[in-house]
C-alpha cells in the first residue's frame, strides 16, 4: 500500500518561504482553491495557507540554533481528524495514503482541526469550509506534466531542497531512504497518529584538527624562512 | 465510505483556455527562469523553470508571490501630474497623457542638455537595465547618473575586484559543489540567493562543513555547522588574524601566490623616491600591454638577484628586503604584508571582534589544513598565460561568501580586499572548490571603463565622451576640477571617495538640496524608494525633498518618478511615470551589464511580455527610447536626424557598441541568420530565439577555459574576441595594491599629476593603504561609544530581499511588521519586556518600536528586518495596515553624512575609498518606552491617500482564482 | 479551545431538554396519580422547544448549515454524527411522548422509555464527542460523560421542579429534591473533572511539537503575523483575570446557588442554573489546552 508523504530536512531549511507562497499559488487556482485571504490590503492581514514555515531559536547565546520549521498536513497513517468528522468530508484516500477534504461535503463545523494535534487545518473563512494541504493530488497525477514535474509545488519550489517526496511503504523510495539513513522522525509521536511526513535533524561537521597536522615537511616555511622571527618548526605551546 | 463529490484532480474550470509562457523573474536581483501559467489571460502559476541554468526549476517565496504583485491595488496605471496649486508631498496628482507627459520632459530636458546638462540627474534604484539607463545618462550629457550600488554593496564590488578582478555579486561566487568548508562573513543572502540556496543545500547534503560568522544567526547563518557571532565593524580585523595565523603557520599556497600573485613583485621601499611604495619596473622588461605594463620584477631565490617576473626557472623571494642593482632598497610584496600583520595577531583580533583567540587560531587552521590537504586535482591540461602548460587543474576546496554585511559599514572596502587576500593566499581564486569568476569577469584591475575626468567632459549637447560610472586606476582619473572639487552631484570619483564605482545615490538628494556641489534642476528616480528605505536619514530627506530657496521655489525644483507602484516617494513626485510589472515588458540581463553568466560560461537573458501593460503603464525602457529620440540623443537618432529605434526591443536587437562592432545587448543568436555567438551583426529575429529557448542563452566554455581564468591563456584570447576584454593580458592578483599606494603619493604630495585639496590630504593618505588594515568605522570616532553602546543592524528577510512587496498580500502576511531583535540578558538589563514597546536611538535621530528578545544574537548588537515597516497608506494598504502602525523603519536612525568636522564640512557617511554607505555603522542606545506612551511605531506620518489611476483595494478578503470572476470582497 | 457561543447553547439547552424528558417519564412511572396528562404535554413541548432551540443553534456553528443532513452519514465513526441522529430521535421521542398523551393514544411509557433511551444515548453521544477527542487530555475522561449526562439531568430536574411548582404543585417537592440531588452529585463530579484538569500534565511538549531536546526552545515566528485559524480557533482569547473569575462564578451559579434556592425557588434556581451552565460550558471549553497551540507561541 502506498503513502505519500513529505520529508522535511530541518539540516537545510534555510527559512525562505517558497514552500509557503507556492503551494498558495498552486493551490489558489487549483482544485483546491481559491484560498481566501481577509484583509489582504489592511490591518492584520491574514488568510488561508497550507503550509508555513515556523522559526524557533533552541539554546541560550551564544549555543543558540536558529531552526526554521516548515509544517503542514502530516497524512497520517492513524488520521485523529478522519473518523471525527461526521459527513465523511475528511478522508484518506486508500490509493495513496492522502488525507484530503471533500470541499463539497464539509459543512464547516471545525470538529476535525480539534481532533489533529497539528494544528495544520486551516477554515477558509470565506467559502467556510475546512482545508488543507492536499500534497498537490491535482498536479502529481497530472500526466501532462513531465514526470520530473510530477511533485506537490512546495517541493519543486524549495531551493536549497530541503523537501522530498514519495511513498514511504516503499522501503526503496528516496524518502524512505532518507528517514532511515538520516534520521527522520515524526512529530508528536505521543498523540499515536503516525505521522507520514517525517522530519530529518541538524547534523555537525566539524573539522578535527591535531597539532602534528599542522607542520608538514613541505611547509613553505623551509623554502620563505620563518616569519615572525619564529623558529621551524613551531612548539606545541606556539601552536595553541 | 462514499466517493468524493469534490473530485481532487479534476481542473477546476476545464473548459478555460491556458497556455504557457517563459520569461525572467524580476521578484529580485537573482533573476531566475520562469514559467508563467496563464488561464483566460491571468496569471494562475509562475513556477521555475526546469530548463534554466540559473535556478534549475526552483523558486523563492517572492518569485512564487509574482501574482500578488502582477495584480497589485498599488499599481499606477496613469501618468499622473502634481495638481496645479498644491504643494509637492500633498500626494494631489491628476491624470495626464503620455503625450503630454513626454512634452513636459522633452521641453524640460532638452532646454537642460541645451544649457547645462548636469543639472539634469538621473538615479535609478533596483534597476537590471543599467547598460540602457547608462547609456541614456550618457547620452545626454549628464555626469549624475548611478543606481543603487552605492548604497547596496560597492564595497564588495571594488574590493575584490581592485584585489583580484573579480568578485561576488553577480560575478563570481563561491564554488560549493567542491568545497569542503565553506565560510559566510556577515549577511550575504542578497544577490544570486536561489542558486546560493540550492548549492548549500547540496553542499550540506554532501558533507560539507559550514562556518557563519555572523553578529546575528539568522538567514542561511541558522543552517550553519558552527555560529561564530562577532561585533559589528570588526570582521577585517578578524580576517586579518587569520592571515597571520596562516603566514605564521606556512599554511598559505607558495605555488599560487608566486605565480598568479603579486606576493614575488618588488615594491620599491626607498622613501625619499617618488615612487616609493610602487612596483619596480624594468624598463628593458616586456610591458606586455603597453596600457597597463606588466613588467615588474621578481628576486629569484636560486640565483639571488632580480629578474624579470615570470622569468623562466624563476621562483620569486616571498620574504626578504633586498637592494636592486641601481642600489634601490626593495622587498617583496608579501614581506610587506607579513610585516603589516606583525601585530595582528589572534589576541589582538580578539579584543576587537570579541571572538576568542582559540576560536580564531581554529578556524585559520581548518582552512589552511584543508586547502593544503584536500587538494582538488582536476584532469583537465590548460595552458597559463606564460606559455607554461599544465597537466591539471588543482584547487584547494575553501569556499567563502559575504556581501552586504561586510560591505557597508565604511571600513568596508578594506576589509573586503583582506577577504580577497585570504582567499589568495589559500590558493582558491577561480579554482576548483574555491571561489569562481563568471563572466565577463575576470576584468582587468581595474576594469578598463573610467569616468570623465574633469568638467570640460560636460558639454551642452554633447554626450559624454566615456560612461558616468567607471573604475578610477590612478589619481588622475579621479572626475574633480581643477581645484579637485567634484563634478558629480554625489561627488563620486572626487577626492572625497576616489574609488566610488557605483556612485553614492545616499548622498545625491541631499547634495541637490544644498546645492553643494551645485544645486540642479530635475532629478529623475527609477525604481528607487528616496523617501522612504531606501535613504538614509529618512525623516530629514522627505523635509528636503519639499523645501524652497526663499523666492519660493523648491530646492529640488523638478521630481520625476517612474514606479510601477505608489510609494512614499511617489508622494513626492511633480510627475510619474507609471512603470509595467516584469510581466509585462521586454528586459534583457546584458553582459554589458551584470548577466547571470555560470561558472562555465557566459548566460545572458531576457524578459518577454507575458501579459498586456495594465491601464496606460509603459515600460521605462520605452520611455527612454522615445525620449532618447525627441531629444535627438545621436544614438537613438539616424544619420537624417530621425528617431533610430522604433522602441526597446529595436533598440536591444540593432544597438551596437560601436558601428560594426558586433557587440550588443545580447550575446545569443547573433548574425543575420542567428548562427553566431558573443558577436555578430544583429539579428532581426533575435527576440524569437531568446523566447524559443526559454528566454535565455547560455555559452559553455570548453573545460580548459572554465578555471584559473586570470592566467589562462585560451580563455583570455577567447574573452578579448567574444568582446568581454579589451586587452588578453593577465589579471594578476594585487595582495599589494600599488592602485591604492599611487592615490597615496598624491595626497603626501609625491605625485604629479591630480592633487587633493589640502584638507583631504590625510584622509586620502590614511585610507588609501596599499596593504589591508583595520580601522575602527568612522561613526564610532565621532559617537560617544559609552552613551551608545549598541551596534544597530538591519537584513531583509529572504521573502522580500530586493523586493517592493509590502503590497502584496501574501508576502505582507509573513512579515506584517517587525521588531527590534535584542539579545535577551541586554534587553533585560534595559528594562525592555519581550514584545514590549522601547526607543531606540542614535545621535541622529530616534524610533519606538516592539522588542522582541533573541538569544540569536551577539549581546552589542540590535538588529530588525528592513523596509517592513511603511509610511500609513503607501502602497495602497489602509492607514491603519500593520506596517505603518507597528511597523518601523530604522532609516530614521542612521544619517547620510557624518557629523561636521572642524571647518563645518560634512563628509558623506561612507566609505572613504569607495562611497559605499554605512549603513551598518550607525551606534544606538535602547530603553523602554514609559507607561501611557502611545502604542504605535514612532515616527508617524501622515496618511497617503491612492491616487488617481489606482484600483480600489479589495477590503475584507480576497480570493484570487485565476479565470473565475469572483475575487474580491467589498469595495 | 475558543467557545462558540453556539456550541454552548446547543449543549447546555439540550442537556436540559434530556434532563426534563427524564424527569417527566419519572414523574408517569413513580406518580402517575400526581399529574395530569396537560403536565407532560406541557412538559414535552417544553423539551421541544429547547432542544429545538439548541438544534437551531447548532446551525451557527456550521459553515455550511444547508448541508447539515450530510452529518449522519458517518455514524459508524463519528460521535458528531451519531449525536447528529440521536438529537432528532430524541426529540421525535419527545414528541410522540407528548402527542401520545394529548391524543390518548396510550403506550406512553412504552414510549417514555424510548426516550429516555434516546435521551442518555444524547447524553452519551454529546459526551463523547468531546471525550473522543485524544488530543485534549482535559476532555479525554469518563467524567467527560458523566458530567454532560448529570449537569443535564440536574439542570432538567431543577426545570422540571420549577415547571411543576407552576402546574403541578405536589410535585415540586419530590422534583426539587432529586434535583437537589443530581446537582449535588454533578458538583462533585464536574469538581472532580476540575481537580483532575488542574494536575493534569501536558502529554505534549514544545520538545515532541519539533522533535529537538532541548530545554530551551521558544518559537520566534508562527509563519502568519496577522494571525490565522490557528491562532483564533484554539485560545479563548481572555486575559487570566476572566479566567480566574469564571471559576468560582460557575460553581456559584450552577451548584451553589441553585442547592440554596431551588427547595423554595425553583424557577430562580434554574435561571441561575441555566445561567451557571453556560459558563461552566464557556469554561469547559476554555480549559482545555490544544496542543497545537505549542506551535503558535510567538511572533516576529
Amino acid at each position: 500500500m502506498t503513502q505519500l508523504a513529505l520529508v522535511i530536512d530541518l539540516n537545510v531549511c534555510v527559512g525562505c518561504h517558497a514552500c509557503v507562497t507556492n503551494c498558495k499559488q498552486w493551490n489558489t487556482s487549483g482544485a483546491a482553491g481559491a484560498l481566501t485571504d481577509c484583509n489582504p490590503y489592511e490591518a492584520e492581514p491574514n488568510g488561508t495557507f497550507f503550509n508555513r514555515v515556523q522559526t524557533f531559536e533552541v539554546g541560550q547565546y551564544p549555543k543558540t540554533e536558529t531552526v526554521h520549521f516548515p509544517k503542514s498536513c502530516l497524512h497520517c497513517e492513524d488520521p485523529a481528524c478522519v473518523p471525527v468528522c461526521p459527513t465523511g468530508a475528511s478522508y484518506k484516500r486508500k490509493s495513496d495514503g492522502i488525507v484530503l477534504v471533500d470541499y463539497d461535503k464539509c459543512i464547516g463545523c471545525k470538529y476535525c482541526s480539534w481532533a489533529c494535534p497539528y494544528g495544520v487545518r486551516e477554515f477558509d473563512e470565506q467559502r467556510k469550509v475546512m482545508t488543507k494541504c492536499t500534497l498537490c493530488v491535482d498536479r502529481i497525477y497530472d500526466m501532462s506534466l513531465p514526470e520530473d514535474r510530477r511533485k506537490p509545488s512546495c517541493v519543486l519550489a524549495c531551493p536549497p531542497g530541503a523537501r522530498l517526496f514519495g511513498d514511504v511503504h516503499d522501503p526503496e523510495s528516496e524518502v524512505s531512504v532518507a528517514i532511515r539513513e538520516r534520521g527522520g522522525y515524526t512529530l508528536m509521536p505521543e498523540a499515536n497518529t503516525k505521522p507520514a511526513n517525517h522530519y530529518l535533524p541538524r547534523r555537525k561537521t566539524t573539522v578535527t584538527v591535531r597539532d602534528e597536522e599542522l607542520y608538514r615537511s613541505d611547509n613553505p616555511h623551509k623554502i620563505d624562512g620563518a616569519p615572525f622571527d619564529r623558529n621551524l618548526p613551531p612548539t606545541n605551546e606556539e601552536l595553541n | 465510505m462514499s466517493s468524493p463529490i469534490h473530485d481532487p484532480i479534476s481542473s477546476p474550470l476545464p473548459d478555460a483556455a491556458t497556455e504557457t509562457k517563459t520569461t525572467t523573474c524580476y521578484m529580485c536581483a537573482c533573476r531566475c527562469g520562469i514559467k508563467v501559467h496563464l488561464r483566460d489571460g491571468e496569471v494562475r502559476y509562475i513556477e521555475g523553470n526546469p530548463d534554466h541554468p540559473l535556478n534549475k526549476g526552483v523558486i523563492c517565496a517572492k518569485g512564487g508571490s509574482g501574482i500578488m504583485k502582477q495584480y497589485s491595488p498599488a499599481r499606477l496605471t496613469k501618468p499622473l501630474r502634481r495638481k496645479a496649486g498644491t504643494e509637492r508631498g500633498e500626494n494631489q496628482f491628476e491624470e495626464i497623457s503620455w503625450d503630454e507627459t513626454f512634452d513636459i520632459l522633452e521641453k524640460r530636458l532638452s532646454h537642460l542638455r541645451a544649457t547645462d546638462p548636469k543639472k539634469f540627474a538621473l538615479f535609478t534604484g533596483r534597476d537590471q537595465m543599467q547598460a540602457l539607463t547608462g547609456m541614456f545618462a550618457r547620452q545626454f550629457g549628464t555626469p549624475n547618473y548611478a543606481a543603487h550600488g552605492g548604497f547596496c554593496s560597492v564595497n564588495m564590488a571594488a574590493g575584490m575586484i581592485y584585489t583580484i578582478g573579480g568578485s561576488f555579486w553577480e560575478f563570481g561566487g563561491p564554488d560549493l559543489e567542491r568545497a569542503k568548508v565553506f565560510y559566510m562573513i556577515g549577511t550575504a543572502e542578497d544577490h544570486h540567493s536561489n542558486p546560493l540556496k540550492s548549492a548549500i543545500g547540496d553542499f550540506k547534503r554532501n558533507g560539507g562543513r559550514f562556518v557563519a560568522i555572523n553578529p546575528v544567526r539568522s538567514g542561511y547563518a541558522a543552517i550553519a555547522d558552527e555560529w561564530i557571532p562577532i561585533k559589528p565593524g570588526t570582521d577585517g580585523a578578524l580576517i586579518l588574524a587569520i592571515i597571520r595565523e596562516i603566514i605564521a603557520l606556512g599554511l598559505y599556497d607558495r605555488d599560487f601566490l608566486a605565480r598568479y600573485t603579486n606576493s614575488g613583485q618588488l615594491v620599491n621601499q626607498d622613501e625619499s623616491s617618488k615612487e616609493f611604495g610602487m612596483m619596480m619596473r624594468n624598463p628593458e622588461g616586456d610591458k606586455i600591454n603597453p596600457l597597463r605594463p606588466h613588467n615588474f620584477y621578481w628576486w629569484d631565490r636560486h640565483t639571488n638577484q632580480a629578474v624579470d617576473d615570470h622569468a623562466k626557472h624563476a621562483d620569486p623571494a616571498l620574504f626578504g628586503s633586498f637592494i636592486m642593482p641601481d642600489g634601490t632598497p626593495v622587498k617583496p610584496a608579501f614581506q610587506l604584508l607579513k610585516e603589516r600583520l606583525a601585530d595582528c595577531t589572534p589576541d589582538w583580533a580578539a579584543s576587537i571582534t570579541g571572538i576568542d583567540a582559540a576560536t580564531i587560531k581554529r578556524i585559520a587552521h581548518e582552512m589552511g589544513i584543508t586547502a593544503r590537504d584536500q587538494k582538488i586535482e582536476l584532469p583537465i591540461p590548460w595552458t597559463d598565460w606564460w606559455g607554461e602548460e599544465h597537466e591539471t587543474v588543482t584547487g584547494n576546496p575553501v569556499a567563502f561568501h559575504a556581501m552586504r554585511g561586510l560591505a557597508a559599514h565604511s571600513n568596508g572596502f578594506q576589509t573586503i580586499r583582506s577577504l580577497a587576500i585570504l582567499m589568495s593566499l589559500l590558493g582558491t581564486i577561480d579554482r576548483p572548490g574555491g571561489f569562481r569568476h563568471k563572466a565577463p569577469y575576470p576584468r582587468a584591475i581595474p576594469p578598463n571603463a573610467r569616468p570623465p575626468k574633469g568638467p570640460e567632459a560636460v558639454q551642452p549637447n554633447t554626450p559624454l565622451n566615456g560612461a558616468p560610472l567607471g573604475w578610477p586606476e590612478s589619481p588622475d582619473d579621479l572626475f574633480v576640477d581643477a581645484e579637485g572639487k567634484p563634478v558629480r552631484l554625489d561627488k563620486a570619483f572626487s577626492w572625497e571617495h576616489p574609488l566610488s564605482a557605483h556612485g553614492l545615490m545616499h548622498n545625491a538628494i541631499t547634495n541637490a538640496w544644498r546645492g553643494d556641489p551645485y544645486p540642479i534642476d530635475t532629478l529623475l528616480l527609477f525604481m528607487a524608494n528616496m523617501a522612504w528605505n531606501s535613504s538614509m536619514n529618512t525623516s530629514e530627506v522627505r523635509k528636503m525633498l519639499v523645501d524652497k530657496n526663499p523666492d519660493g521655489g523648491y530646492k529640488i525644483p523638478f521630481i520625476v518618478v517612474c514606479d510601477a507602484f505608489q510609494s512614499e516617494t511617489t508622494a513626492f513626485a511633480d510627475l510619474i511615470l507609471p512603470d509595467t510589472t516584469y510581466l509585462e515588458r521586454h528586459d534583457c540581463m546584458s553582459m554589458l551589464d551584470r548577466p547571470i553568466s555560470e561558472f562555465d560560461g557566459p548566460v545572458d537573458a531576457v524578459r518577454i511580455p507575458v501579459v498586456a501593460p495594465k491601464g496606460d503603464c509603459k515600460p521605462f525602457q520605452e520611455v527612454l527610447v522615445e525620449l532618447g529620440g525627441r531629444l535627438k540623443l545621436p544614438a537613438f537618432t539616424n544619420a537624417e536626424g530621425g528617431r533610430k529605434f522604433k522602441n526597446y526591443p529595436d533598440f536591444v536587437v540593432n544597438y551596437e557598441t560601436a558601428p560594426g562592432s558586433g557587440i550588443g545587448f545580447l550575446t545569443g543568436w547573433r548574425g543575420k541568420d542567428g548562427d553566431k555567438a558573443m558577436r555578430g551583426e544583429p539579428n532581426p529575429k533575435q527576440w524569437e530565439m531568446y523566447e524559443k529557448n526559454g528566454c535565455f542563452f547560455q555559452y559553455h566554455l570548453p573545460p580548459s577555459s572554465q578555471y584559473m581564468r586570470n592566467w589562462n591563456k585560451e580563455y583570455m584570447e577567447w574573452a578579448q574576441q567574444a568582446g568581454m576584454r579589451r586587452d588578453n593580458d593577465p589579471v594578476i592578483i594585487h595582495i599589494y595594491s600599488e592602485i591604492l599606494q599611487g592615490f597615496r603619493l598624491a595626497a603626501e604630495g609625491k605625485r604629479a599629476g591630480k592633487q587633493p585639496p589640502d584638507e583631504l590630504r590625510e584622509r586620502v593618505a590614511t585610507y588609501f593603504d596599499p596593504l589591508p588594515f583595520w580601522y575602527a568605522p568612522l561613526e564610532d570616532l565621532e559617537s560617544d561609544l559609552q552613551h551608545y553602546p549598541l551596534n544597530a543592524l538591519t537584513q531583509r528577510p529572504m521573502a522580500m530581499y530586493h523586493s517592493w512587496d509590502s503590497q502584496n498580500a501574501w508576502l505582507r502576511q509573513i512579515h506584517t511588521y517587525n521588531h527590534l531583535y535584542v539579545n535577551t540578558q541586554t534587553a533585560a538589563d534595559a528594562g525592555i519586556a519581550d514584545g514590549g514597546w522601547m526607543w531606540v536611538e542614535s545621535q541622529w535621530g530616534k524610533v519606538r518600536c516592539l522588542c522582541r528578545y533573541s538569544e540569536a544574537v551577539e549581546p552589542g548588537t540590535v538588529w530588525t528586518w528592513n523596509a517592513i515597516g511603511k509610511s500609513s497608506g503607501a502602497w495602497n494598504l489602509k492607514g491603519d495596515a500593520n506596517e505603518s502602525k507597528q511597523g518601523f523603519l530604522l532609516n530614521h536612525l542612521i544619517s547620510e553624512e557624518l557629523g561636521a568636522n572642524a571647518d563645518g564640512k560634512r563628509f558623506s557617511n561612507s566609505d572613504p575609498i569607495t562611497g559605499q554607505a554605512a549603513w551598518y555603522d550607525v551606534r544606538v542606545r535602547i530603553y523602554p518606552a514609559t507607561a501611557g506612551e502611545a502604542e504605535e511605531s514612532s515616527p508617524q506620518f501622515e496618511t497617503l491617500n491612492p491616487v488617481p489611476g489606482m484600483a480600489s483595494r479589495n477590503m475584507g478578503w480576497q480570493a484570487w482564482f485565476a479565470g473565475s470572476k469572483k475575487k474580491g470582497g467589498a469595495r | 479551545m475558543r467557545p462558540a457561543f453556539s456550541v454552548l447553547l446547543l449543549t447546555t439547552l439540550i442537556g436540559a431538554a434530556q434532563g426534563l424528558f427524564i424527569a417527566l417519564f419519572l414523574c408517569e412511572l413513580l406518580a402517575p396519580n400526581a399529574i395530569t396528562p396537560n403536565f407532560l404535554i406541557g412538559g414535552s413541548v417544553i423539551v421541544l422547544l429547547l432542544s429545538g432551540l439548541g438544534l437551531l443553534a447548532s446551525f451557527f456553528h456550521l459553515g455550511h448549515p444547508e448541508r447539515a443532513w450530510r452529518s449522519m452519514m458517518m455514524w459508524r465513526t463519528s460521535w458528531l454524527s451519531r449525536e447528529v441522529i440521536a438529537l432528532p430521535a430524541f426529540m421525535a421521542a419527545a414528541f410522540a411522548y407528548g402527542v401520545a398523551h394529548w391524543m390518548a393514544l396510550g403506550h406512553t411509557l412504552l414510549i417514555g422509555v424510548v426516550g429516555v433511551v434516546l435521551s442518555i444515548t444524547l447524553f452519551i453521544c454529546t459526551g463523547m464527542i468531546y471525550a473522543a477527542v485524544k488530543v485534549l487530555k482535559e476532555w479525554a475522561h469518563p467524567l467527560t460523560l458523566v458530567n454532560f449526562s448529570l449537569l443535564g439531568s440536574a439542570s432538567g430536574m431543577t426545570l422540571a421542579a420549577a415547571y411543576a411548582s407552576f402546574v403541578a404543585p405536589t410535585l415540586t417537592a419530590p422534583l426539587a429534591q432529586a434535583a437537589f440531588v443530581l446537582t449535588a452529585l454533578s458538583l462533585l463530579t464536574r469538581g472532580a473533572a476540575l481537580v483532575r484538569n488542574a494536575q493534569l500534565s501536558p502529554a505534549s511538549t514544545l520538545q515532541t511539537a519539533i522533535g529537538i531536546r532541548h530545554p530551551h526552545i521558544v518559537q520566534k515566528a508562527q509563519g502568519a503575523m496577522g494571525g490565522s485559524y490557528n491562532t483564533r480557533e484554539f485560545f479563548h482569547g481572555k486575559s487570566v483575570g476572566f479566567v480566574r473569575v469564571i471559576i468560582p462564578a460557575f460553581l456559584v451559579l450552577s451548584f451553589a446557588l441553585p442547592l440554596l434556592l431551588v427547595l423554595t425557588l425553583p424557577l430562580l434556581a434554574f435561571i441561575l442554573q441555566y445561567a451557571g451552565l453556560l459558563a461552566e460550558r464557556w469554561y469547559f471549553f476554555a480549559e482545555a489546552k490544544h496542543p497545537q497551540n505549542l506551535y503558535y507561541q510567538g511572533n516576529s
